[in-house]
């Protein structure tokens, strides 16, 4: 910035400091970006068919589950929250929708309507606790994957019993077919880039600048007039509905099992951390999170190349999860 | 004064992302010699005292201590080779007492245990060396005034050696009454030989303490003078460039008050005792006190923030109970908190989010577009005078007067009708303390109603057509505007009483 932008009041050096504005700012959210395409060329190079358009919607596919779930996390993060019950919630879905349906198509709508309805009673149950309540966040939803866990136990006596719908399913496993070049657009993509585009949207209005501003400094935001509790209350009940919609999805890749939701919040909190969401809030951003989604499914992808075994692919997310959160302190600190 | 060179920095530069904030400074002190720096928002006074203290490494340009070159790459190196740096927001641990938090990191150890009874007595030397008797080694971080915790801060400096001792506007968060027992303190050091660098919006203060001024500006010394061979007038021009007159904005006629706006009776909280009082709309009411007399309650009781026991508050004549300040917002009430840092600022989120966070939550975005007179991010930035590289930049990068101006553009966004500024101008250079001065006027003869706490009191006096004075939760009395300071602090303190 030269002399005459500073001294002059208002903003100095806007225009000739945009590129600059942009590196910078792909410098501090965009290193996932490149992680991402790094960690693609390189599938690319050990398997050349990751590439083509089958092979890579197939991935996509495979990453909209957690694509949405770290999106839902994100919010709950960028609040200064944690959600660690949407792993269970996830199974919760998959086996409610299962015994209740009972493989007969016409009960599909009304389940899917039930099950977007629980995950949203189930998200404010722990906004109100964590909130209102005042119970750390942390324990709240400890204590609800605790419960969620149980509950599914008890009403399956340890087995899921009935079935899903076959329009249930096709839901996570179909698409629009007849697409010239990629064949099939699956609907799971579809929905994944519709909630992304969505939550973009949601963090730019008015309601995700509060949240993000509430995650930074509650007692300004609070004096600012923001309802802190209440904006704080929605982003739970946006993980708990869109950890309805990843079930949903989930439902129709895998079988039905008490097994299927087992970690996911924490391949989502990675996720959001990966792509530099602040444990604590107020920093991130939402896309960035979303590609830290992709990116850990790039990199289960790129494990299973290597041979490496699914067993240690734990201790991989583990080492990242604190490699990433050191590497966010070590930025921050280096920023003050 | 030993004319004996302690400290040489020169041709220091620094950038941040690209862009230079340092040009070239050149800075020298001598032992035993206060050294003032002044200059205005963001004209780089603390990114210099950072580079002097291993914050920020210098990008180009050399520091030597006693002749020798230095280069520190950690605070711990720059306290091992003698620089002491007190920052505004202080670091002590508030549950621990004074000795632990002096020697923390470093406890002298006998048998492997913390030999604390070595620990106390060097901090009982260490204490009256400086002159402090009203608290000792044990006592609690947390039963001390601001004004005590900085002498811990500033004798743990010295306990680290410190010969250098960087105070960044130490004066800012002390009521007037407590400013003379920190130039007790900081004249005791300078003749134990320490230099000290003293940086200060108050020029009053710098004139009373220091030995020699170096004025920046824009990342660059203007000038560096002589305390007695300049004046209070020069040193302004220096810094701002321009004539100021000095003079606060002319007050506003007697039959341009409107209807009262902010009407307080009988208000009682945990602190506040039957406070009764009533603003017009185009009126500004100064508050005065001490610190912890209740002001900064009273508005916060007002406003919705903390529980009111007993009272009625009245806006425009309707009664109003705020149990959120979301409602005091809605009902046109604006506050500008005295801590920025803590209460005013998101501080990771952008100017513009800033700017808009309070409008955002009583007026859709719908509706913004539509309403008139709602100002631009851009607009704002200027009426306030912010210096900033954009809307989008973090306001935790921003200098401490420039953060100030984030603040208050919040609240002229929401068109307020009544205002209530806690320390309006704390932190801010003279030059943007007389717009902000201007500004607030202006917003009087528009018709809002302003109440205003400062325990600056030639502000207090200058700006305010009335002036309520608290003395220990309760309303002690009220002066015209124009009263003089001896007046107002023998209410302050409770004097006046006794006297009558
Ligand atoms: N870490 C940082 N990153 C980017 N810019 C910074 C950083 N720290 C300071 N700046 C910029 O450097 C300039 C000088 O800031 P500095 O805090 O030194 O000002 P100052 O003279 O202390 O002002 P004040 O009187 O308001 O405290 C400002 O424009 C500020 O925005
Ligand atoms: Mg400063």
């Amino acid at each position: 910035m030269s002399t005459e932008n500073v001294a002059a009041s208002g903003f100095g050096a806007d225009e000739q400091d945009r590129g600059r504005r942009f590196l910078s700012a792909l410098a501090s959210t965009g290193t996932i970006f490149i992680l991402l395409l790094i960690l693609w060329v390189w599938i690319t190079i050990l398997n050349p068919t990751f590439a083509e358009p089958g092979p890579f919607l197939a991935y996509l596919k495979r990453s909209a589950p957690l694509v949405i779930l770290a999106a839902g996390a994100y919010f709950v993060l960028v609040s200064g929250n944690f959600d660690l019950s949407v792993g269970s919630l996830v199974t919760v879905m998959v086996v409610v929708a299962a015994r209740l349906i009972e493989g007969e198509p016409s009960r599909t709508w009304p389940v899917i309507l039930l099950l977007l309805v629980i995950g949203a009673v189930v998200g404010f149950a722990n906004g109100f606790i964590s909130t209102i309540l005042r119970v750390p966040s942390f324990i709240t939803t400890l204590g609800m994957l605790l419960i969620l866990n149980g509950a599914v136990f008890w009403w399956t006596g340890g087995a899921p019993r009935g079935a899903l719908s076959d329009n249930f399913r096709s839901i996570g496993r179909q698409g629009i077919e007849g697409i010239p070049w990629i064949e099939q657009l699956p609907w799971s993509v579809l929905l994944m880039f519709a909630i992304g585009a969505a939550s973009v949207l949601l963090m730019r209005a008015d309601f995700g600048r509060q949240l993000i501003a509430t995650g930074d400094n509650e007692r300004a935001a609070r004096l600012s007039g923001v309802r802190v509790d209440r904006v704080r209350i929605l982003a739970f009940v946006l993980s708990g509905v869109l950890a309805a919609v990843a079930g949903i999805l989930l439902g129709g890749f895998g079988g039905v099992s008490a097994q299927v939701g087992k970690g996911l919040e924490f391949d989502a909190i990675t996720a959001c951390v990966l792509g530099g969401v602040v444990l604590g809030g107020g920093r991130g951003s939402v896309v960035a999170a979303m590609a830290g989604a992709l990116t850990l499914e790039a990199l289960f992808t790129w494990l299973n190349l290597q041979g490496i075994s699914g067993a240690l692919e734990d201790t991989v997310q583990g080492v990242i999860i604190i490699g990433a959160v050191g590497f966010a302190a070590y930025r921050l600190r280096g920023a003050r | 004064m030993s004319e004996q060179t302690l400290l040489q920095m020169e041709g220091i530069r620094k950038s941040f992302v690209g862009v230079e904030v340092l040009h070239g400074v050149d800075l020298d002190l001598r032992a035993g010699e206060i050294h003032a720096i002044v200059g205005e928002n963001g004209a780089g006074k603390s990114t210099l005292m950072k580079t002097l203290a291993g914050v920020h490494a210098p990008d180009e340009g050399t520091i030597r201590i006693d002749g020798q070159e230095v280069s520190f790459h950690h605070p711990a190196a720059a306290q091992a080779a003698g620089v002491g740096i007190v920052y505004q927001e202080f670091n002590l641990l508030p549950d621990r007492n004074v000795a632990e938090n002096i020697f923390i990191g470093r406890e002298p150890v006998r048998a492997g245990i913390v030999d604390r009874r070595k620990m106390e007595r060097e901090t009982a030397a260490l204490l009256e060396e400086v002159g402090e008797a009203s608290f000792g080694p044990r006592t609690p971080v947390r039963w001390l005034s601001v004004a005590q915790q900085q002498v811990v801060e500033i004798v743990k400096a010295r306990s680290l050696n410190a010969r250098i001792l960087v105070l960044d506007e130490p004066t800012a968060a002390l009521a007037e009454g407590e400013v003379e027992l920190l130039f007790t303190l900081v004249r005791r050091l300078q003749e134990l030989g320490v230099g000290v660098l003293y940086i200060s919006h108050r020029l009053r203060e710098v004139f009373a303490l220091s030995d020699r001024i170096t004025v920046i500006k824009d990342g660059g010394v203007v000038k560096t003078l002589n305390t007695a061979e300049t004046n209070q007038r020069e040193l302004v021009n220096l810094m701002v460039g321009r004539e100021l007159d000095g003079y606060f904005p002319e007050r506003g006629a007697k039959d341009d008050l409107g209807d009262v706006r902010l009407k307080v009776s009988g208000l009682s909280t945990a602190l506040l005792r039957d406070v009764s009082f009533e603003v017009r709309a185009g009126e500004i009411v100064g508050l005065a006190g001490l610190q912890g007399s209740g002001r900064t309650e009273i508005a916060r009781a007002v406003f919705g923030a903390d529980p009111i026991a007993d009272g009625t508050v009245e806006i425009d004549g309707k009664a109003k109970r705020f149990k959120h300040p979301r409602q005091a917002v809605k009902a046109g009430l604006g506050f500008i908190t005295e801590d920025r840092k803590a209460e005013g600022l998101a501080l990771a989120q952008s100017i513009s989010d800033n700017m808009l966070l309070a409008v955002r939550t009583v007026m859709p975005s719908r509706k913004r577009r539509s309403t008139p007179g709602l100002m631009t991010v851009k607009e704002l930035a200027e009426v306030t005078e912010l210096r900033a590289r954009g809307p989008e930049q973090e306001v935790r990068f921003l200098s401490g007067g420039n953060q100030q101006k984030v603040v208050l553009s919040k609240w002229l966004e929401t068109q307020p009708g009544i205002l209530i500024f806690d320390e309006p101008t704390r932190g801010i250079d003279v030059g943007a303390k007389a717009g902000i001065h201007d500004l607030i006027r202006k917003l009087a003869k528009d018709g809002v109603a302003v109440l205003m706490i400062s325990s600056e009191l030639p502000e207090l006096i200058g700006m305010s057509d009335r002036i309520l004075v608290m003395h220990e939760g309760v309303l002690a009395g009220e002066l015209p505007g124009g009263a003089s300071e001896p007046q107002i602090m023998e209410l302050a303190t409770g004097s006046a009483e006794v006297a009558a």
